[in-house]
């Protein structure tokens, strides 16, 4: 270990100092300090692997099947509730379908209209805002990441449900779809809404601070050639910042992904793929994605067969902050290129 | 909307002064469109923001009682004679205590290690992208992960074992654990970036008073660095309080904080329970309880305690100030650090 010259001088200070300035308990710290951070990488190891373990059986049973459609998903997940195997099936038969299609629905939607609201509020933000908005915006911003899914969920399930069920689902488009599904006005539009709500707090602040920390050089630039502001921003602002956005993008889906409570609240709680081929009737119909259903299945942890499920929807949502979090590292080799440490 | 008031024209002699507002009358439609565009974004952001707090204030005030802080609730379908949230509100105390005293030395100690030490370098990245990573994980799969672990026999002393000997696994103690999982990586974030931050003369200086690394570190960075500690930590309180998928699924979800055991503080830490937050879920249609002026009083209650946390966020951080050029940077610390964008 190579010593450094300045710890290793003979100190000659007050009694005070020489106390603990020896290079022993520097060695200590160190190692104190490593084997904690050791010991957290090593649980996470340990979570990866446990959940992995649970849900193996699952996998193994169904096969690649898991993830495709098959059958109602509710009597599925009743069956292995009750340790009673559908006819004709092992008792961890289980499509997943419904749930996945139901978990891209919200995420993606709830992120694209995030990313394009986000950029224009991070370009308020930074360009045109006045001062005295700004400061109004900036707490507003950070109040609403701070607000607690569950107060989301609450104001959805009592305000906005009920809002959507009176004046937008007439009865007729209730009795077309009445013999697969009710429809409430919890439902895949209520929960992407909301989640987008949600997520755009941390798109706008990451963005909102690529884009300030454009040089000014560059802007100067374009508007001396002429182009007038929202040219500029659009051209250079935000093709510099660019690579941020897609990290913010990266984020706000691993968030989205992960919401469990507001989308159990407010996504209908029913595993039912909504069909695209109902038309308007599709934005009504409820679904039930991953993480709501491991929270509405809880209690059925200590039956053996809907554990094994559970785990395995733990584990894909798992693998899926994975591959998120390694999608952000790539966006975040782009900003090396230009020089920009991220 | 006409264009003669889009354009004030810049007070006279100001060359230097930005006008106050964009003159958009010369741009392209599209270009104003777009400009249009941003200023609705950005004023219904602030309505949306408005229209929560507001009515969360109404519904608040007009269902909170000040019996509420000081009733336990209780099994009742009528409303009015379900109590209040004592125990609820309790329990967020304690959960956010027992997460906050696991979180916040580990962080510290985490981030110390990367910025200061992080050798060997390959184990220090391994971690760096560990942290990064339980900061993406959906919470209700480490509370799964929880009760994998916490149901365990050898771990039967922090929850409650039924005569079977089997370990529920559910307590205030494993709650809080998995919450200390989730402001881990805030804590961590913020202290690295205020260590990365730090000057090199402050350490140098420390140096050549001939000061080992670790008492540098002791006396010298991380005192400096107190705030933004403080803040880290604020936030990842912020986070526990309002998380409600690990307390639906590893505090038993107990009308009332239940003891196990006789010692005094143990007994209610290896207990089941609720916290504001689960309170507001049951209450609300989705969960059992069905009585929405309770919800929305706890909600109202929840709210404050999470604007309050705000506040002190900002607070801490000198209100949002730029210490280093970076307009927004400071101020929004709920990003990762590695996320967060640091052009120099």
């Amino acid at each position: 270990m190579d010593r450094d010259p300045l710890t290793a001088a003979p100190s000659r200070g007050p009694r005070r100092i020489r106390r603990w300035a020896t290079g022993r308990t520097d060695q200590r710290v160190e190692r104190t300090l490593g084997a904690l951070a050791v010991a957290t990488l090593a649980l996470i190891g340990a979570m990866l692997v446990t959940v992995l373990v649970k849900a193996w059986p699952s996998f193994s049973n169904n096969g690649l099947s898991w993830f495709g459609p098959g059958g109602d998903i509710e009597s599925q997940l009743r069956a292995m509730a009750e340790s009673k195997a559908l006819p004709g099936h092992s008792i961890l038969y289980f499509r997943a379908w419904p749930l996945i299609w139901g978990t891209l629905l919200t995420t993606v939607s709830a992120v694209l209209i995030a990313l394009v609201v986000s950029t224009l509020a991070a370009i308020f933000l930074t360009e045109f805002a006045p001062p005295a908005v700004r400061r109004i915006l900036d707490p507003v911003i950070r109040l609403l990441a701070g607000v607690p899914s569950v107060i989301y969920g609450l104001i959805g399930i009592l305000v906005i449900a009920p809002y959507i069920d009176n004046h937008w689902i007439s009865n007729a488009r209730k009795a077309s779809v009445g013999y697969v599904v009710q429809l409430s006005g919890a439902d895949v539009m209520t929960a992407s809404l909301v989640l987008t709500v949600m997520i755009l707090p941390i798109m706008v602040s990451i963005s909102a601070g690529a884009l300030a920390s454009v040089p000014a050089s560059w802007r100067e630039g374009s508007l001396a050639l002429g182009v007038n502001r929202w040219r500029t921003i659009w051209r250079v602002s935000l093709r510099t910042a660019r690579p941020a956005i897609v990290a913010a993008t990266v984020l706000a889906t691993a968030r989205a992904l992960g919401e469990a409570v507001m989308l159990s609240m407010l996504s209908g709680g029913r595993g039912f793929a909504p069909n695209l081929l109902d038309g308007l009737t599709f934005f009504f119909e409820p679904v039930r994605p991953l993480a709501a259903t491991i929270l509405q299945n809880a209690e059925g942890l200590t039956i053996p067969a809907l554990a094994h499920t559970i785990y395995a929807i733990g584990a894909v949502l798992l693998i899926s902050a994975a591959m998120l979090s390694l999608a952000g590292w790539a966006a975040k080799q782009q900003f090396k290129r230009y020089g920009v440490r991220a | 909307m006409s264009t003669a008031e889009l354009a004030p024209r810049p007070p006279s002699g100001s060359a230097i002064a930005r006008p106050p507002r964009e003159r958009t009358s010369s741009w392209p439609l599209a270009d104003r469109i777009g400009y249009w565009l941003c200023w609705a974004v950005g004023i219904g952001l602030c309505l949306i923001a408005l229209g929560i707090v507001l009515f969360m204030l109404v519904k608040g005030i007009s269902y909170l009682r000040p019996s509420m802080f000081v009733e336990s609730p209780a099994d009742e379908i009528k409303q009015s004679r379900s109590g209040g949230f004592l125990d609820p509100l309790v329990g967020t105390l304690i959960v956010a205590v027992v997460g906050i005293a696991i979180a916040a030395p580990t962080g510290v100690a985490i981030a110390t290690w990367l910025s200061e030490y992080r050798r060997p370098s390959w184990l220090a990245r391994a971690v760096e992208s560990a942290i990064e990573m339980i900061a993406g994980v959906p919470s209700v799969v480490l509370a799964i992960f929880a009760l994998i672990i916490f149901v365990q026999p050898f771990l039967g002393f922090l929850s409650d074992t039924d005569a079977g000997g089997a370990v529920s696994g559910k307590s205030f103690f494993a709650a809080g654990a998995v919450m200390a999982a989730l402001a881990l990586p805030l804590v961590v974030a913020s202290t690295r970036e205020a260590l990365a931050q730090l000057p090199d003369r402050l350490r140098e200086a420390s140096y050549a008073l001939g000061r080992t690394r670790s008492t540098t570190i002791r006396r010298v960075l991380l005192p400096a660095i107190r705030p933004e500690i403080a803040s880290g930590t604020a936030l990842g309180l912020g986070r526990i309080i309002g998380d409600t998928a690990i307390i639906t699924l590893v505090l038993g979800l107990t009308l009332t904080n239940e003891g196990v055991g006789h010692v005094p503080v143990i007994s209610t830490l290896r207990g089941t329970g609720s916290t504001l937050t689960s309170y507001i879920y049951t209450n609300s249609p989705a969960g059992e309880g069905g009585s929405p002026q309770k919800a929305y009083a706890a909600a109202f209650v929840l709210l404050l305690i999470v604007l309050a946390l705000n506040g002190i966020v900002t607070m801490l951080t000198g209100g949002g100030g730029d210490r280093d050029g970076g307009l927004l940077n400071r101020a929004f610390r709920l990003i990762p650090y590695s996320s967060r964008l640091n052009w120099r």
